[in-house]
């Protein structure tokens, strides 16, 4: 029996009075990789960045119902948000590494959350950008900027940041889509391998991806769930029409 | 050749000539300087107080005075000035304000740049007179801070404002707080831009004559206290272009005011570079 590692309850968002997400409930399965699938605008990346409430930084957002991480409601009030968003890595559309060195990018984490001497930092830093397969590529520059990565390092940069703060979960906003081909190859793979340590959540807009890596798939349609469940169900037995027409490419 | 290499030509041309006006008018500006000011620049110049004038000579000694003076002005203004405006730049960016008030406020801030340096130095007069000071440092410092507020807050606060959301999406969500987004990631991302709207302000405020020509008065001695009135380098040079035999010695005394606006701009060019290096784009 798969544990569930985030569970939502009538989850309502709303942006200026437009109704974005519709009584979501869903459940979202440990050491898994899920993959919130659906046309554009329909909400999958609002879903996404309501589990780490980074929503709320933004102007004029309304969000009822509950979001249950860890048996934990983490909508409660008066919880201290920036130790729920440390169990969720994010990594983003386009990467934003930290304006400073590759180095402390992958340590800026680490020096707010704990007290490591330098020798651990270093020990950490170097394990967490092998695990992204990044090590060999910038181990001899270590203090150059960050900026001066290609766009697919730096997204594996953002990576291994995500995962220098030990979270539960990795949160992935369509990390591929401003990467060539090669790179989201790299990404993709490193989510699969990833998945053994982390719940991962992958929002995608390419079906093909969604299929290639997915475990448990939720599809979105117009803020509202419309199927969720194991992938091999979903894609090989929906039920609704809404998703068969996914499916068979006829919305997008 | 067809209507579009012409079209291209013409437009090449207008652009040619734009860079060459302004380029021109620096070279002009510093040529001509040198060459009135060349006979009377010496070590006594940055070194000495004016000394009292004879009928018949040019004015002698130095322009120690307005060097002072103008340090002594500027310096703090732009210092008060960056503070205030820092507070300004930051609750601008806040969720205090919704953009309706925050955009009427830079609109604000806008119009105060605009407003000539002379209309400030009247409205410190009339303060000035009403509350019954005379003209000195003190009231000069305060047009001067004045004149730079609106200059320094608003190239800090659309440097603050260039930096991306996705790069304090990328902060918060390693769980930090508000304090650590601000102070280790968006400032690291604005310094360079804060820095530079400072030197601006300073670049401003140092060359600036009309607001402190009746705030901050005339003195050809050292100032020793606040409320003394002193000579600042613009004031210097419009004094002593005004008096016979002294337009040589004006032209040294706007070669020196010259060289440190230039030192203010390359200084910030270079400060600028050292913390661009890590500016993510």
């Amino acid at each position: 029996m798969v544990s569930n590692q985030i569970i939502t309850k009538n989850l309502n968002v709303g942006f200026h009075n437009h109704h974005v997400l519709k009584d979501i409930n869903i459940k979202i399965p440990a050491k898994q990789l899920t993959a919130i699938i659906g046309p554009s605008g329909c909400g999958k990346t609002t879903l996404l960045k309501s589990f780490n409430r980074l929503l709320e930084i933004q102007d004029d957002v309304k969000i009822g119902g509950e979001i249950i991480v860890d048996d934990v409601n983490i909508m409660e009030p008066g919880l201290n948000v920036p130790d729920i968003r440390k169990k969720m890595g994010l990594i983003s559309q386009k990467p934003y590494p930290l304006p400073m060195s590759i180095f402390e990018n992958v340590a800026y984490g680490l020096r707010i959350h704990h007290d490591k001497n330098s020798k651990e930092l270093a020990e950490t830093v170097q394990h967490c950008l092998e695990e992204v397969g990044l090590w060999k590529e910038v181990k001899d520059r270590l203090h150059d900027p960050a900026s001066r990565l290609s766009v697919g390092q730096q997204q594996r940069l953002c990576l291994a940041r995500a995962i220098a703060v030990q979270p539960d979960v990795i949160l992935c906003d369509e990390p591929t889509s401003a990467l060539d081909p090669i790179a989201a190859q790299q990404i993709e793979k490193l989510l699969l391998k990833l998945k053994k340590d982390f719940t991962v959540v992958l929002v995608t807009h390419t079906l093909r991806q969604a299929k290639r890596v997915a475990d448990y798939v939720i599809f979105l349609y117009f803020g509202m769930v419309i199927e969720q469940g194991p992938a091999a169900e979903v894609f090989n037995n929906p039920k609704s029409p809404e998703m068969k027409a996914y499916l068979a490419g006829e919305i997008s | 050749m067809n209507r579009r290499t012409i079209e291209e030509n013409i437009f090449k041309i207008l652009m040619i000539g734009s860079l060459c006006i302004v380029i021109g008018s620096l070279v002009i500006i510093f040529g001509l300087v040198i060459i009135n000011g060349a006979s009377s620049l010496s070590i006594e110049m940055l070194t000495q107080t004016p000394t009292p004038t004879t009928p018949g000579s040019p004015p002698g000694g130095g322009i120690l005075n307005a060097i002072v003076g103008s340090l002594i002005l500027a310096i703090p203004a732009t210092a008060f000035a960056s503070l205030i405006g820092l507070g300004i730049a930051l609750y601008l960016q806040t969720d205090f304000l919704t953009p309706r008030v925050s955009n009427s406020i830079r609109f604000m801030l806008d119009v105060l740049w605009g407003i000539p340096s002379i209309i400030y130095g009247i409205f410190c007069l009339m303060i000035m007179i009403y509350i019954g000071m005379s003209s000195s440092i003190l009231v000069g410092m305060i047009a001067l801070t004045m004149l730079e507020i609106p200059i320094i807050t608003r190239s800090m606060d659309e440097s603050i404002k260039m930096v991306p959301s996705g790069l304090k999406e990328a902060s918060y969500s390693l769980g930090s707080t508000k304090f650590e987004t601000a102070f280790r990631v968006v400032r690291r991302q604005a310094f360079p831009g804060i820095l530079a709207g400072i030197l601006l302000g300073l670049g401003r405020g140092i060359g600036d004559a009309a607001s402190i020509l009746f705030t901050a008065g005339f003195s050809n001695r050292l100032p020793t206290s606040i409320l003394d009135s002193t000579a600042a380098l613009p004031t210097m040079i419009y004094n002593l272009y005004s008096t016979p035999l002294g337009q040589s010695k004006a032209f040294a005394a706007a070669f020196i005011l010259l060289m440190i606006v230039l030192i203010v701009s390359v200084l910030s060019r270079l400060l600028t570079r050292r913390f661009k290096k890590h500016i993510i784009k």
